[in-house]
């Protein structure tokens, strides 16, 4: 099942938390919804779930209105942040909800009913808990037993909004490989949101940056980490450096400095230079490079990361690097930074 | 307090922050036990012992009399009327203030006050002057031959308005609390909205639904001053239990007019009872989650 959303806008009173939206999801892809907080995720997932109307826009479903449906016609499957299971039903009876609520005509018998509730939690290894309330039951499972009444429905579109939010970062990482290996296993179109870029590169094919209602970027998780295409999308993946630049006459200089990069097709005018923490090179200072003392080494891991403070205009400015161990660094040392890899943004944009 | 200080001292010292003058404890436990003692037991002993004074023989055939079993059988509909209305009714109040957003919600959530902030006497006044014969509607209900005021329908309606915000002061604040995501979980899979209704929303606020309905069906059978204005305590026909009290007592019919109160006083204490299971039920389905 492909998702079509085009144009979609939507409003609480005057603030606009979605501003002409554009989105198409391919069959059988896992998307995930990266941004901030209320950046217009969760309200975007209500709206292909039917449960908020847009202002605007349209939304199909392999070409087909989505909106002449009501929510309970869209067959999606919809897993909420907060679980929101029945409190008063059993495991069992959350996860035979959507088979029990369907028409008489298509219902199917009771035994079928308990045949698909247990294959569905043998799906989410929890089918010890069937007789188990909500109140019994931790975080993590909630949130299968959840996913599991969502797929009760055989839904034709899955969207999991912040899966993973309220668990600990342990549990999480468990989840998420098993969210990816689930979707392997039965392929359903899904869509999570979430605001945490790891799970975001790791699990999804492809991701969506999302910044005030707006559709900041859509690419693969290599496409948006390394190619990101705005200002905000760099700074919000991936830790950077961004340091204020001015382009003039095809150079990129630095307070009074014209440092040794391309300005790569930058428009003139005043810009930011990202680069991302390990992408710079360590040297004896030069002419063309970024220059600074080290002010404070932590070495963890395969990498050192450095407290660098840079001489800009007289002014000093604090950056933050990772470096391989190889060289090590010494607190007062005056090094030469080169960019290896970096993107110039203009400013305001 | 320092932290060098021992356990021991430390839990001691807890202990009589809580107990400070054991005489000052006595004394307030004695006067709320002397204040129940007067005003709640005292008169339900009363109540009893009058109503026994000539046996239980005399107390029997007070309850058997024609005029009595009237006004029980009166009460009791009016109060199933009445509670099955507002059970409706505050249902439908309840989902629409708690579910949904609207223009004028605040003033339907003060509305539904209303009944309790305004003297039962005047609301049953309120009735006549619409209902009854001098009244808004009167000419038009006359000329149609129904009769409201001075009659059963009265009452209901009386009865009806005074105990309209049992039920639904008990529901909204549950259902406020429990929001809207297991409804919308139901809809996406699938439910209609009378089936989410049925099968999610109700479910989860019965306790506290059980515990309105209870409450408003005491009001609703011990009620007197709404009931008293618009019934015209026609005898045999529209007098309901508080209402045959009064004039059972006026008339010196002691024993006749207790032996009523005490069916009164011990509706009183099952609901008390019923109430105090009820609460139970209520805190554990809340701390549930
Ligand atoms: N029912 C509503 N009424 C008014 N404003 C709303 C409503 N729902 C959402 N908003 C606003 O719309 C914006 C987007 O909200 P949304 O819940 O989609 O954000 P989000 O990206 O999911 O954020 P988070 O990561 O915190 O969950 C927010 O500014 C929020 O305040
Ligand atoms: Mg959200």
């Amino acid at each position: 099942m492909t998702i079509e959303v085009r144009n979609i806008v939507k409003r609480f009173g005057d603030f606009t938390a979605l501003d002409n939206v554009d989105l198409k999801v391919e069959s059988g892809e896992l998307l995930a919804l990266l941004g901030p907080s209320g950046s217009g995720k969760t309200t975007l997932l209500r709206i292909i779930a039917g449960l908020e109307w847009p202002d605007a826009g349209t939304i199909s479903f392999d070409g087909e209105d989505a909106l002449a449906r009501g929510a309970g016609e869209r067959n999606v499957g919809f897993v909420f942040q907060h679980y929101a299971l029945f409190r008063h039903m059993n495991v069992f009876e959350n996860v035979a909800f959507g088979l029990r609520v369907q028409p008489r005509s298509v219902r199917m018998n009771e035994a079928g009913i308990k045949k698909r509730v247990t294959e569905l939690l043998d799906l989410v290894q929890l089918g010890w808990l069937a007789n188990r309330y909500p109140s019994q039951l931790s975080g993590g499972q909630r949130q299968r037993i959840a996913l599991a009444r969502a797929l009760a429905i055989e839904p034709r579109i899955l969207l999991l909004d912040e899966p993973f939010g309220a668990l600990d970062a342990k549990v999480r990482k468990e989840l998420r490989q098993w969210l990816r290996s689930l979707h392997e296993e039965i392929h359903v179109t899904s869509i999570f949101v979430t605001h945490d870029q790891e799970e975001a590169l790791e699990v999804a094919n492809r991701v969506v940056v999302m910044d005030k209602g707006r559709i900041e970027q859509i690419g693969t998780p290599e496409e948006v980490y390394d190619r990101p295409q705005t200002a905000f999308v760099h700074s919000f993946i991936g830790e950077s450096i961004v340091l204020p630049v001015n382009i003039e006459a095809g150079r990129v200089q630095l307070g009074d400095k014209v440092l040794d990069i391309a300005p790569n097709g930058a428009t003139p005018g005043p810009s930011q230079l990202f680069i991302r923490r390990h992408d710079v090179i360590l040297q004896p200072p030069g002419n063309g490079d970024l220059e600074g003392a080290v002010r404070r080494v932590r070495a963890f891991g395969p990498v050192q990361r450095a407290d660098i403070a840079l001489r800009t205009n007289g002014n000093e400015t604090m950056i933050e690097i990772d470096a391989p161990r190889d060289r090590e660094l010494k607190v007062g040392e005056v090094i030469g930074l080169k960019p290896k890899r970096y993107r110039i943004f203009a400013s305001g944009a | 307090m320092s932290e060098t200080l021992p356990l021991r001292d430390l839990t001691k010292a807890k202990e009589s922050s809580r107990s400070e003058p054991a005489l000052v404890r006595y004394i307030i436990i004695a006067l709320a036990v002397t204040f129940l003692t007067i005003f709640v037991v005292l008169p339900l002993i009363v109540v009893f012992t009058t109503a026994f004074s000539r046996g239980i023989g005399a107390y029997l055939a007070a309850l058997a009399g024609e005029e009595a079993l009237a006004a029980i059988r009166l009460t009791l509909i009016v109060a199933a009327i009445s509670v099955l209305l507002n059970l409706v009714f505050g249902i439908a109040a309840a989902w629409a203030i708690s579910k949904f957003e609207f223009p004028g919600k605040t003033f339907l959530n003060t509305l539904i006050d209303l009944p309790f902030s305004v003297s039962p006497v005047i609301s049953g006044l309120v009735f006549v002057l619409l209902f009854g014969a001098q009244g808004l509607l009167g000419p038009w209900l006359l000329a149609n031959d129904i009769q409201i005021i001075f009659a059963v329908p009265g009452i209901v309606l009386a009865t009806t308005f005074v105990t309209f915000p049992f039920v639904a002061r008990e529901m909204i604040p549950l259902m406020q609390d429990q929001g809207t995501s297991e409804e919308e979980a139901a809809l996406s899979l699938g439910a209609s909205g009378l089936k989410t209704f049925w099968r999610v929303t109700l479910p989860n606020v019965k306790w506290g639904l059980l515990y309105g309905v209870l409450l408003c069906n005491a009001r609703a059978m011990g009620e007197f001053g709404a009931v008293s204005v618009v019934s015209g305590h026609i005898r045999g026909e529209t007098n309901t239990m508080p209402l045959l009290v009064e004039i059972l007592y006026n008339e010196y019919q002691f024993v006749a007019a207790f032996a009523i109160a005490s069916l009164l006083a011990m509706l009183a204490l099952i609901t008390l009872v019923i109430k105090i299971i009820l609460e139970g039920r209520l805190e554990r389905h809340h701390s549930d989650h």
